[in-house]
């Protein structure tokens, strides 16, 4: 309890607001690979997820990759790109690995979002003189938007908690405390930092929760939780006990 | 006018699930094609908005082939209507009905007050047409369907078992409201069904399929009932049970039905229907 208390005690000490390691900066620098890598893996797994789900071509290889990309050990990637980039590019290395970390989660969102759609709905909606990019844009975008934010979501709590490794290759983020103290054994310092880290992203995520919620597409909402007592039912009428 | 000529279809896997058939359906007129599963009904309904592409054969819509006609355009001036309704579950009944009609870029308010007027045709009340499907019954859900089918004024509705899913107090109830709609929009209707009852009430043509879509026979419900084709047709609409073999007896200077088991079911009327 008294690591608990020092940590907090170094969070909160006035120091951290000051000079060029001051934790506002490094929250900052954080959240910023953590956005960056994120949006990255949207722009290369959206779409991707999408011609999967719409088409349903492709699946089994997705699913093999996001195996693998899943398998990889962050660190050991993070060294690898690091050396091959060398170190004037470490950031462009650190985002590789986090957008790696990403996309499988992104991917599984997309199309799993676009194949939640009932495909009778989706049959419907061509009958009717829907192009194929109209029934994506209409139908399967709207419907399968919650379970994209989930996909979001999870790539969002990967990266922020990973984005810590940003400061192995010499780069900022909240990492640059841990990876420093290691070495000191300033326990307090490690644990101040995780507890921010952590922070984050229970921050994240509520937003993330926030925004699935709000993408939940009313009727569909409405189904969900459906008031069936306002709803005729003859059967309970005629067989309401009497009270004799 | 719809016509099927030696239209054949084999599916990727090997099904053959229609073979060499021709059909003339006139239009303005209801045509029932009534099958048991795997008659190729549902095939044959699909082919003529080109869900479903013909192997062999050609179809034609009015002396124009099909073939010819890019699927979204044509599916755009075809209704389709099928069961569980397939409206989409995200849109407010309202914007159901004007989906293909915006597409085709008619303007929002004249789209919005025709579907306003289509919920007054089918049957429902104005004010459902802010809630969303999942908040309406089975059968207000098939009257929302008729109702976009209908949106874009269509020559031909294509409709797929579309009261197979309603318990049969509501189904009865949309077949009345199907043939009074039909009295006033008089379009060529293409009714896929298994149940032979159904068939008989709506079709002015009925076709009972076999496997393979082969034709057992067409004809009107009151010639198929008159003459069945073959043991196969007179088994299929139960030629010689319950109300469909019926016996005149004279009592009293009028003439009763009666049924095999003996029981009154109607008194023989002269003249013309409707009179």
């Amino acid at each position: 309890m008294n690591l608990f208390l020092d940590a907090i005690a170094w969070l909160f000490s006035p120091e951290r607001l000051e000079g060029a390691n001051a934790l506002p900066v490094r929250i900052g620098e954080h959240l910023y690979y953590t956005f960056v890598s994120l949006l990255v893996s949207a722009v290369i797994a959206i779409p991707l997820g999408y011609y999967i789900g719409h088409t349903r071509k492709g699946r089994e290889v997705a699913v093999a990759l996001s195996g693998a990309a899943r398998a990889l050990p962050s660190l050991g990637l993070l060294t690898v790109m690091a050396l091959l980039l060398g170190p004037a590019r470490a950031d462009v290395a650190a985002i590789i690995v986090f957008v790696v970390l990403g996309v499988p989660s992104v991917l599984a969102g997309a199309y799993a979002g676009v194949q939640s759609v009932d495909p009778k709905t989706v049959d419907a909606a061509r009958a009717m003189g829907m192009t194929e990019w109209q029934i994506l844009m209409k139908v399967e975008i709207p419907i399968g938007l919650p379970l994209l934010i989930g996909g979001l979501r999870s790539a969002a709590l990967q990266i922020v908690a990973t984005a810590t490794l940003a400061a192995y290759v010499g780069l900022g983020g909240l990492g640059i405390y841990i990876f420093t103290a290691i070495p000191l054994r300033q326990y307090d310092v490690m644990l101040g930092a995780a507890l921010v880290i952590v922070a984050l992203a229970l921050l994240l995520d509520a937003l993330f929760a926030v925004l699935e919620r709000l993408a939940t597409p009313r009727g569909v909402l409405a189904a969900k939780h459906r008031n069936i007592s306002a709803r005729p039912n003859r059967a309970r009428e005629t067989v309401e006990p009497s009270r004799a | 006018m719809i016509e099927f000529r030696s239209v054949s279809k084999r599916f990727p896997d090997g099904t053959i699930a229609v073979e060499d058939f021709s059909l003339e359906l006139p239009s303005r007129r209801t045509t029932v094609l009534v099958g048991s599963s795997g008659s190729g009904k549902t095939t044959l309904l699909r082919m003529i908005n080109r869900m479903v592409d013909p192997t062999s054969g050609t179809i034609e819509i009015d002396g124009e082939d099909i073939a010819r006609v890019a699927p979204v355009p044509l599916r755009r001036r075809i209704g389709y209507v099928l069961q569980n309704s397939g409206l989409l579950p995200h849109r407010k009944v309202v914007d159901n009905i004007t989906t293909v009609p915006l597409l085709e870029g008619v303007s929002k308010r004249d789209a919005r007050a025709r579907a306003l007027e289509l919920l007054d045709t089918v049957g429902l009340d104005r004010g459902l047409a802010d809630r969303y499907p999942s908040q309406l019954s089975g059968g207000q859900q098939q009257r929302v369907g008729v109702a976009r089918a209908l949106a874009v004024d269509p020559n031909i509705m294509l409709m797929d078992e579309p009261f197979g899913a309603v318990d049969p107090i509501v189904r009865a109830d949309l077949q009345q409201e199907l043939i009074r709609i039909q009295r006033q929009v008089a379009k060529t209707i293409v009714f896929v069904t298994h149940d032979i009852d159904e068939a008989f009430l709506l079709g002015d043509q009925v076709v009972i399929l076999e496997q393979r879509a082969r034709i057992a026979q067409v004809g009107s419900p009151a010639e198929i009932l008159a003459n069945p084709a073959s043991d196969f047709v007179a088994d299929f609409i139960g030629a010689d049970r319950g109300r469909r073999a019926l016996r005149a007896v004279h009592t009293d200077g009028r003439t009763v039905l009666i049924d095999r088991d003996g029981r009154a079911a109607g008194v023989l009327l002269e003249g013309e229907p409707g009179e």
